[in-house]
């Protein structure tokens, strides 16, 4: 990745709706470059998936977020990487990171409401062979994601003065 | 009572600004996506802020020293030095003032007697005539058209000049039409204020934000030019550091002595802790080499880019600015002039910029807009432009 590709990331990062004619304009290159090197971030994954942000606040719904603590025992050879898969191929599984510190994975889980996630952690995580514990942790509101601030707060008023 | 007797009559003459009494009416309608405002979006860096306040929680709230602090006219210095190659000596050729706008001022009465003309190019910032009026002085606007790229060329400079011409303001890059002028293009106009033997008083606020290859060059740093050359620069563009209002001039020490004067009468000293936030901002910028400088650089630049094109596949031609915030579209495709466009644009789409007769009658059928907004407001707005001309049958 060069400096232009990190470019075109960062405004598709900021509105991936940006027409290539626009980011072409943006980055300088021409439109044929700018496709190009999409297409080339696609290919090898750094582009892993076009989506929306929701402020799931505003949302008709019961769906609960958690944030689980996993502690587990890693395996001989395959480390943490077994278990992580065995948890990331659960649908309600939204993301899966192995972490440093106290505990090893961090588990953040959706479900449609409180009890659905309740179950996935007694029926399906904490019941794996090599998950020794898990602490379940329910987001309660969510103020910014993704770098975006999702409640509306007052915008620091600039005047135009002369 | 008539209050009308008492004010005095420079004052009375002296015309509101046009961007004020236009943004009075767009604050009369919601939901206005404004690309008028003058001044960065972002926020005066985090190491500057926490200056101030550290300054202020020691207790350091005392006057400075007239010229300011002299660790901060010390990083200026190096600064001036580093990034366009001027040496001024911080003990007695650099002043810490009230914002550039001061410094404009401190400029301006310190040279001219009643009658004397100073040059002012056009379009350009709304203050300078003002200022120079207040001063019982003449502002003479030399004309920067769009063919030449809004640049001063030495032929308009020469048409203005007179034998009562005493100063030139130079503002660039210049706002309200973005536009730079390069070291060749500067040469050509010092040899006429050699010849001429005038005084420039040089503008370079936003001499941080230029595009492209081409970065800001000095006209103090021509030959034979900063022996006459006021130089004016501050913390506001460069720094997000508007509301703290802080800037400096610089000069051959016998000029700098006499803009002191009136310095240290009128004001006394720029403000403390805005004092101390500007010197961390600079000492953290010769450390990180100009991190923060450089991100809010190229953040501008791909507004830039974006509303450039977008303007001109629009019909609304202009030409790439490589400097400042702002580009400067003509309009006369719709029939309209700038003041019109402006006002019938806020009517119709609830977008506000800025007609550009308020920066002179030479940019009376161009409009300015600002860029010192986020991406999105940028094309909400431009989408919304579209729809305008949609309606005006344009496009």
């Amino acid at each position: 990745m060069d400096k232009k590709d990190k470019q075109i990331i960062a405004i598709l990062r900021e509105d991936s709706r940006f027409t290539t004619a626009q980011i072409a304009a943006m980055s300088g290159l021409s439109e044929d470059e700018v496709k190009d090197r999409i297409a080339a971030m696609e290919q090898s994954g750094i582009i892993a998936k076009y989506t929306v942000l929701c402020n799931t606040e505003k949302m008709d719904s019961d769906a609960v977020t958690a944030l689980i603590e996993v502690k587990v025992t890693p395996q001989m050879r395959d480390g943490f990487d077994a278990i992580a898969r065995d948890i990331y191929k659960f649908e309600e599984v939204k993301d899966v990171y192995l972490m440093s510190g106290s505990y090893d994975l961090t588990v953040i889980v959706e479900g449609k409401n409180l009890r659905e996630v309740s179950r996935f952690v007694t029926e399906r995580l904490s019941v794996l062979k090599d998950v020794t514990s898990t602490a379940t942790h329910f987001i309660l509101k969510k103020y910014k994601a993704e770098g975006v601030v999702l409640e509306k707060r007052e915008e620091i008023k600039r005047e135009e003065i002369v | 009572m008539n209050y009308d007797k008492y004010v005095g009559d420079v004052v009375k003459n002296i015309k509101p600004s046009g961007i004020r009494k236009f943004f009075d009416v767009a604050a009369m309608y919601k939901d206005v996506i404004s690309l008028g405002v003058g001044e960065p979006d972002f926020v005066t860096p985090w190491e500057a802020r926490e200056a101030a306040v550290q300054s202020i929680r020691k207790g350091i709230t005392q006057y400075t020293s007239n010229s300011g602090l002299l660790q901060l006219r010390e990083a200026v210095s190096r600064y001036i030095d580093l990034h366009f190659g001027l040496k001024y000596d911080p003990k007695d050729e650099i002043v810490m003032t009230v914002g550039a706008s001061e410094a404009i001022y401190l400029a301006v009465r310190t040279l001219v007697n009643a009658g004397d003309e100073v040059i002012i190019p056009e379009p350009s910032y709304v203050s300078y005539a003002p200022g120079v009026a207040l001063c019982d002085a003449v502002p003479v606007g030399a004309k920067c058209v769009a063919k030449d790229n809004f640049i001063l060329t030495a032929q308009a400079l020469e048409e203005v000049i007179t034998p009562r011409t005493k100063a030139l303001i130079l503002p660039f890059p210049n706002n309200p039409t973005g536009a730079i002028m390069n070291r060749k293009q500067l040469e050509e106009i010092a040899e006429v204020i050699k010849k001429h033997d005038i005084i420039v008083i040089s503008d370079e606020i936003y001499a941080e934000l230029t595009y492209g290859d081409e970065r800001h060059v000095s006209i103090a740093s021509l030959d034979g030019m900063r022996e006459r050359t006021i130089l004016i620069n501050g913390f506001s563009k460069a720094f997000a550091m508007t509301g703290w209002r802080l800037g400096y001039v610089c000069a051959p020490r016998e000029l700098e002595k006499q803009m002191l004067k009136i310095h240290q009468y009128i004001i006394m000293c720029a403000p403390t802790a805005a004092q101390y936030a500007a010197l961390s901002a600079l000492n953290t910028a010769f450390e990180d080499n100009f991190a923060a400088v450089e991100e809010m650089r190229s953040q501008y630049d791909v507004r830039r880019r974006f509303l450039v094109r977008r303007l001109n596949e629009m019909k609304l031609t202009c030409f790439e600015p490589k400097g400042a915030f702002y580009v400067f579209p003509c309009v006369s495709v719709t029939g309209l002039d700038g003041e019109q466009f402006a006002e019938e644009l806020l009517a119709d789409q609830k977008v506000a910029v800025v007609p550009g007769g308020a920066f002179g009658d030479s940019g009376k059928d161009f409009i300015r807009i600002s860029y010192a907004y986020s991406l999105e407001s940028l094309k909400k707005a431009t989408d919304r432009i579209e729809t305008f001309l949609k309606k005006k049958g344009v496009l």
